[in-house]
């Protein structure tokens, strides 16, 4: 593991680099594709409809791999991920558009740990509403 | 319905190996729109350390879900498939899954509680390489929402 951020250089407080993730049906049929998940909340409007959900949602996991990449790029090698976990706690709700939604995640140094280990604690939002709760990562740096 | 707590700590027999493939990461790299080289370029992985090209951190669900599978369709659990969402996921890394993995789990129900009607299942997956070494654990909590009164 090779992070390129040193554990001396940060502090509690510390904040990543915030980014924002597009999300469109097309981006969701790619996802679902890649990750095997064909549930048909995620594609079909009418199903969700009928399901109870206001449209079609994105996958929760798309999103989960999406916010890790605050971490991820931020530390420079992905391998350095010790620990990661989310709650779902809202849909990331796709309409059919040209835009699609957007979700925008932060993140900042929560707690400096043993082993040069930091946990970074992600706030992802959709909508302005948020859409992971708990959503935390344990990080290995330099 | 409430799920029999007999089931708490039962483990169910490790998946067939699943090989990762350089090819599917990438695919899956490309899907969540995630150019990091460490995914696609094997001296990249390298100079970071690595064997081979890894995985994005949550590229192993699909695995661990599968596996999970055999406990959401186990008829004498009795879990109503249809009225499940996803709760929580969380992994704790050993080392990052790369190209080349030949990876088992094993999938246990760590705990079943009922909470305003809705079944709340944790099911743990260990995943071990085609060495028996431990990769990684992911927790997936599954709940099956309450069914509407008719």
């Amino acid at each position: 593991m090779t992070a390129k951020i040193a554990y001396a250089g940060v502090e509690v407080g510390t904040e990543l680099p915030a980014q924002t993730f597009p999300v469109t049906r097309a981006t969701l049929v790619q996802y679902a594709g890649a990750s095997g998940d064909f549930n048909p909340i995620h594609w079909n409007e009418r199903f969700a409809k009928e399901v109870g959900l206001p449209d079609v949602i994105a996958h929760g996991m798309f999103t989960m791999a999406e916010a890790i990449r605050v971490v991820t790029d931020w530390a420079g090698d992905p391998g350095a991920v010790v620990e990661y976990g989310v709650r779902f706690t809202r849909p990331v709700v796709v309409p059919d558009d040209d835009k699609g939604a957007v979700i925008e995640v932060s993140g900042k140094v929560a707690a400096k740990l043993d082993d040069n280990t930091v946990r970074v604690d992600l706030t992802a939002t959709s909508a302005g509403q948020k859409v992971l709760g708990a959503s935390r990562a344990v990080v290995r740096l330099a | 319905m409430a799920l029999d707590q007999s089931f708490v700590g039962r483990t169910y027999p490790p998946t067939e190996p699943y090989e990762v493939g350089r090819e599917k990461i990438r695919e899956f790299a490309e899907a969540v729109g995630d150019a990091n080289p460490a995914y696609t370029d094997t001296e990249a992985a390298k100079a970071l350390g690595h064997p081979d090209v890894i995985a994005p951190p949550t590229f192993v669900f699909a695995i661990t879900f599968k596996a999970a599978g055999q406990v959401i369709a186990d008829p004498q659990l009795g879990l109503d498939y249809s009225r499940v969402v996803h709760g929580d996921q969380k992994f704790a890394y050993k080392r990052p899954v790369r190209a080349g993995d030949r990876l088992t789990v094993t999938s246990t129900i760590e705990t079943i509680r009922t909470m305003a009607g809705n079944d709340i299942l944790d099911v743990r997956g260990e995943v071990h390489d085609q060495n028996g070494e431990h990769v990684v654990t992911a927790w997936t909590k599954l709940v099956a929402r309450a069914a509407e009164e008719a």
